[in-house]
């Protein structure tokens, strides 16, 4: 089981893998959309490789509510916990 | 009580593709002309979808147009006469009757009647389902050359001011005819349906909304179609999807699927020569050549850019247009993969053309 840190050096990684953003520029208080620019196209990819690094299932009516980085950091910690 | 012994017919081992045919309507609508109905931008879409323009019919051509010139390419280019097809089947969600069918007109119009002529309805597997059955009938023995349409006229089902799928969609026609072949041309068909996702893409409404929608405008004088069915629906019904659960289902589970149809034929991806997946978005087909891990030497069909998404006509159109382009193709293995509306998904490896 990862720590909130671990999962968002994690999701930081898969992100810079999917849209070349910054790693650092992923944080927490950060909106996919509005913030960091991902469409919902590139979040269904980041999404499918969380679930795979992670060993999480994110259900489709679940993405819809993950707005910030923190959302679904804490999404993936209660999903592992 | 009679000894005869029934008569079954002979069952032929082999069946390939012997002739493709495409049609391509007159009309281009560019980004710039969608950017008129939904508020995005060239750019925009661009980088969502991989489109460019999308091909669509004037209003004086119908879809039996449009399968017929596809399909008169494909008979000619199989070197038969239309009057030899043994089945006529055309794939389509855009047949604006619910019957009589398109085939059995098309079979008609093209001099091949009283060849047996069914539509499928498999939305964007439509394509595959068509082959996956003349596969089987060719080598079952039920039929000698089978004639597999995939046709849409998805702008008669479009809202332009909708933006979950309208600007995609544009029109089209390709055919093939299968017969029976001296050397395997046609790989198992790994073929299925998810109907737990029906919601996920279709039309908004059913006929019988249609109708009820219809007698209430007559009534009032004004059609409310908002009171009756609890949305903004218009009287006619257009497509709509859930674009996010699309994709990832697009994309992971049919790269699944696509992997299975290549270990059915026993094929590597490096014994590909093309790919010619559904062409419903750029994003997906990038996505699942990653998936596949297809090597640099797949030539990957990307009709898309131009035609936009056709639905059962995408393959049989981006395969058209690969052997124009790469004419050293024919003869090669491609796999191709459709995947839609239903949820449904077939796949196969063929020889081409």
């Amino acid at each position: 089981m990862a720590s909130n840190e671990e999962i968002l050096a994690g999701l930081a990684e898969i992100i810079n893998e999917e849209t070349g953003l910054a790693p650092d520029a992923v944080q927490l208080d950060k909106s996919f959309t509005d913030d960091l620019d991902i469409d919902s196209i590139s979040m269904m990819t980041i999404v499918v490789n969380a679930e795979e690094k992670f060993g999480v299932r994110i259900p489709d009516e679940e993405v819809k509510n993950l707005s910030t980085v923190g959302d679904a950091v804490d999404f993936i910690a209660k999903a592992q916990a | 009580m009679s000894t005869a012994t029934l008569r079954q017919a002979p069952v032929h081992q082999h069946s390939r593709i012997l002739g493709i045919g495409a049609y391509r309507p007159s009309v281009y609508v560019t980004n710039d002309d969608v950017c008129q109905w939904i508020d995005s931008s060239d750019e925009w879409i661009r980088q969502r979808t991989g489109i460019v323009t999308r091909h669509r019919a004037p209003a004086d051509v119908d879809l039996i147009d449009m399968a017929e010139g596809a399909a008169q390419e494909a008979i000619a280019k199989a070197g038969i006469e239309a009057s030899q097809l043994g089945a006529v089947i055309v794939s389509t969600v855009t047949h604006p009757y619910a019957t009589p069918s398109a085939a059995a007109l098309l079979c008609d119009r093209l001099g091949a009647t009283p060849a047996p002529a069914y539509d499928i309805s498999a939305a964007c597997a439509g394509y595959c389902y068509g082959v996956a059955q003349a596969d089987a009938l060719v080598r079952s023995g039920a039929a000698e050359y089978v004639l597999v349409v995939g046709v849409e006229k998805l702008s008669d089902f479009i809202d332009n001011s909708e933006r979950s799928i309208s600007f995609l969609l544009g029109d089209g026609a390709g055919a093939v005819v299968v017969g029976r072949s001296e050397t395997p041309g046609i790989g198992p068909s790994v073929w299925g349906s998810d109907g737990s996702k029906w919601n996920t893409i279709g039309m908004t409404h059913s006929l019988l909304d249609v109708r009820d929608l219809s007698e209430e405008a007559e009534r009032d004088g004004a059609g409310n179609a908002a009171a009756v069915l609890g949305t903004e629906a218009k009287i006619w019904p257009t497509l709509r999807q859930d674009g996010q659960s699309v994709f990832r289902w697009a994309v992971w589970e049919m790269a699944k699927v696509a992997k299975r149809a290549l270990d059915a034929a026993g094929i590597e991806p490096e014994d590909l020569a093309a790919f010619v997946p559904h062409q419903a978005n750029m994003r997906i087909i990038d996505e699942m050549v990653k998936q596949l891990k297809l090597p640099e030497s797949v030539v990957v069909a990307r009709d898309i850019a131009d035609a936009g998404n056709t639905s059962a006509a995408s393959i049989p159109l981006a395969a058209h247009r690969l052997l124009q382009e790469n004419p050293e193709l024919s003869g090669k293995l491609a796999l191709q993969i459709g995947f839609g509306a239903g949820l449904v998904f077939g796949a196969q490896v063929i020889t081409l053309p």
